[in-house]
């Protein structure tokens, strides 16, 4: 029997039509577009001025405080403009406009780096290397790395989990990354593992990525520390509280963190780029992206440079298809839908998702029928349908002892809702509200 | 037989309602809580619409700060005025500040046909639930967004969805000011500007940041910051913040200079009489029967 959190959970159609597509380098766009603020956090303070030549990886915003990240330069070319760009949030943020140099081409020559092994630097190095070279989360979050390193006296890590789930319904990108890369990923696991003063280390990835598994246990030895654990296929596992409870039976305290129960966790993307970036001095330019769809000519895996308009892609895959509806940025249950196409690929951006007509509207909302299903599926062990109640009608004090800030808004619950009931809508929205009044108390 | 089982259950009744009445009295003697009689007295002149305008959940808890409180000039009750205050400062002796009586103004014009839609909005239909998501159906992420929280939150019925345009409108007769729709609007569209003489108004009606092309693009009637307005106001009552004008409703004079000189006519005035037709325009005037025919 394959381990899995006990409680709650849904299986939706895993369409992950992307597995068997190899990570390919999506041509360089002619202009990038960074917004300053693509972490959870401080959002970063540009250092460049209009018309200053840039070079690939430069940086061209600090970090603005301790929860935050430095930003690169994604390619070699000249900063255009300092503009408020559309985001993925629906509104316009600050962002860096760079147009890339094409007659410096030799510039942004892609280098393949061979596999290196030895690490060379101290813990302490490893966490400078990591903050200088802006690593956020990789897997949606885009929680800064460096800030997860940095552990309290008082706290022990005895686990490191590295998340290879994928648990999102379409998504690929860390399914291939883990198949590609799986040498550099131990390598940069034991980095982590150096840093952290880690012993035991267990690598989760979902059973539905029978070779991804493989491929791990073949190339590792039992003397590393480094487990593997092939889990039951089960959406929202890729959610750090309910990954920990599958694997180690622990439970993260009500609005605590990993690091009370002993332990943290990093996505495989993010491992990568923290190989990247101590083995090669690289920063957090690229990321891997699956732009996907049913209707989609040529859905792939792609190395995207962060800031490349998602026109670009969607270009990449064979254009529009008729009738799409919908295009969302990142999975189809946590992803959020985009204005247009002309908003640029983040730190968090793990796919592009094309959806057409019939799938993607909603539909018409009926009563509550107290089937309970929400209640059942709840992977935090809430009740939806009364917090959705309760924030509609603005009883938020109600609403904060039923525990909705717990919330992970993985959306299981509007997904099983057989009277189409927004319940995920209303909860975030309570949610917004109950945080913004608890702070306001404190 | 009869005559008995009345004179028993007269009897029964009698007694159980004695007893009854002995132990409500002692109960009220003995758990009597002294209550100031003016709370009353002050909640019967208030309002009574509980509107939590006066920032107290309700009229009974505002009369009881207004006469727990020793000075009540901060305190205003915005449905009643003037007028309700002064009758409470008469009964309480103490003073009380006087308020110009404001209404609510909605500063968007962006109704459908001026500012056209680039997305679908399918969620469930709360502004603030669709305001948390993105920036609202349209390219304006300023403008109002059309699911009407505040006509919700209107409790005097002064507010409607106007179906052609998408846009709240709001009946300034009965509007009671008390900011409910201030409160519900989660991009702050909504402001309470003073009513002045027969409700006579002057405002920008619009909230647009951007800059000028790229608020005209998203909206035809957007402000695009040309500081025209700012220019020709004799009173400087006309700010540029960010590409927006505001008029400060204590300093227009309301002399209407700002009107006309606005490209995309988003300043707006209220309850005006037409301008008065000089001499000359009103050879111009005679035409006008024509055109309207050629139109019909």
């Amino acid at each position: 029997m394959l381990k899995t959190f006990p409680k709650g959970g849904v299986h939706p159609h895993e369409n992950k039509l992307t597995s068997s597509k190899a990570i390919k380098k999506l041509p360089i766009p002619k202009f990038v577009y960074v917004p300053v603020s693509q972490h959870i956090g401080i959002p970063s303070t540009i250092v460049v001025e209009r018309k200053e030549k840039v070079e690939i990886g430069q940086v061209i915003a600090k970090s603005g405080g301790y929860v935050s990240s430095n930003i690169h330069s994604p390619v070699a070319g000249t900063v255009t403009k300092l503009d408020k760009i559309i985001d993925s949030s629906g509104y316009k943020k600050q962002c860096i406009v760079i147009r890339t140099d094409a007659k410096n081409s030799s510039n942004y020559k892609e280098v393949e780096f061979p596999l290196k092994e030895k690490i060379e630097l101290s813990p302490g190095e490893i966490l400078q290397q990591i903050t200088d070279c802006g690593i956020v989360g990789l897997g949606g979050a885009t929680f800064p790395s460096h800030v997860k390193l940095i552990i309290k006296e008082d706290k022990k890590i005895d686990y490191l989990i590295i998340n290879g789930v994928e648990c999102e319904p379409y998504l690929t990108a860390d399914h291939r990354l883990m198949l590609e890369k799986a040498n550099e990923i131990i390598v940069g696991i034991k980095i982590l593992m150096s840093a952290l003063h880690v012993k035991k280390v267990v690598i989760g990835i979902e059973n539905n990525k029978k070779d991804a598994v493989a491929v791990f246990k073949k190339l590792l030895d039992k003397k590393d520390g480094i487990q593997i654990a092939a889990l039951r296929v089960k959406y929202p596992q890729g959610s750090e509280k309910q990954l920990i409870k599958a694997i180690l039976k622990r439970e993260v305290p009500k609005n605590g963190l990993p690091l009370d129960v002993g332990v943290i966790v990093h996505n495989v993307g993010t491992v990568f780029a923290i190989y990247e970036a101590v083995q090669y001095n690289k920063p957090l330019v690229e990321r891997v992206v699956t732009v996907t769809g049913k209707k989609l000519k040529n859905p792939s895996n792609y190395w995207v440079k962060i800031g490349t308009p998602v026109k670009d892609l969607i270009a990449e895959v064979g254009g529009l298809p008729e009738g799409t509806r919908k295009i969302v940025n990142g999975g189809p249950m946590m992803g959020v839908a985009i204005k247009n196409t002309d908003i640029p690929v983040t730190k968090g951006t793990s796919g592009i998702l094309v959806i057409s007509e019939e799938e993607a509207s909603r539909k018409r909302v009926e009563n509550c029928i107290r089937c309970g299903e929400c209640v059942f599926v709840c992977p935090m062990g809430l009740e939806p349908f009364l917090l959705m109640n309760l924030s509609e009608k603005g009883h938020y004090d109600r609403a904060s002892i039923e525990d909705i800030t717990t919330c992970i808004e993985c959306g299981s619950c509007s997904y099983v809702c057989p009277s189409n009931r927004p319940l995920l809508d209303y909860i975030r929205f309570g949610k917004n509200i109950v945080k913004k009044l608890e702070t306001v108390k404190n | 037989m009869i005559t008995e089982s009345v004179l028993y259950s007269v009897l029964l009744l009698t007694l159980l309602g004695g007893t009854a009445a002995a132990i409500l009295y002692f109960v009220s003697k003995k758990f009597y809580v002294y209550e100031n009689p003016l709370i009353a007295e002050v909640e019967d002149i208030l309002p009574a619409a509980n509107c939590a305008g006066c920032g107290s959940p309700g009229c009974k808890a505002f009369a009881e700060k207004l006469v727990n409180t020793e000075d009540i000039s901060d305190l205003f009750c915005p449905v009643g005025g003037n007028d309700v205050m002064k009758l409470v400062a008469e009964l309480l002796g103490k003073e009380v500040a006087e308020k110009d009586p404001t209404v609510a103004v909605m500063r968007c014009q962006g109704s459908c046909d001026v500012r056209p839609k680039t997305t679908e909005y399918q969620g469930p239909k709360s502004c603030a639930i669709s305001a948390m998501i993105y920036s609202g159906e349209t390219d304006c992420q300023y403008g109002c967004l059309g699911d009407g929280d505040c006509v919700i939150a209107c409790k005097f019925d002064a507010m409607y969805m106007d179906k052609n345009t998408g846009l709240p409108v709001i009946i300034t007769d009965k509007c009671t000011s008390c900011g409910a729709c201030v409160e519900a609007c989660p991009r702050d569209i909504i402001e309470m500007r003073p009513k002045n003489k027969r409700d006579l108004k002057i405002f920008v009606s619009c909230m647009n940041e951007d800059k000028g092309g790229i608020a005209k693009r998203a909206c035809e009637v957007a402000c695009i910051g040309c500081s025209k307005c700012d220019d020709i106001c004799p009173k400087d009552a006309i700010t540029m913040v960010n590409n927006l004008a505001y008029i400060d409703p204590v300093l227009c004079t309301l002399c209407r200079k700002c009107v006309p000189v606005c490209p995309t006519h988003s300043i707006i005035e209220t309850n005006f009489p037409p301008p008065k037709v000089k001499n000359k325009k009103k050879v111009k005037e005679n035409v006008k029967p024509l055109k309207s025919k050629s139109d019909a």
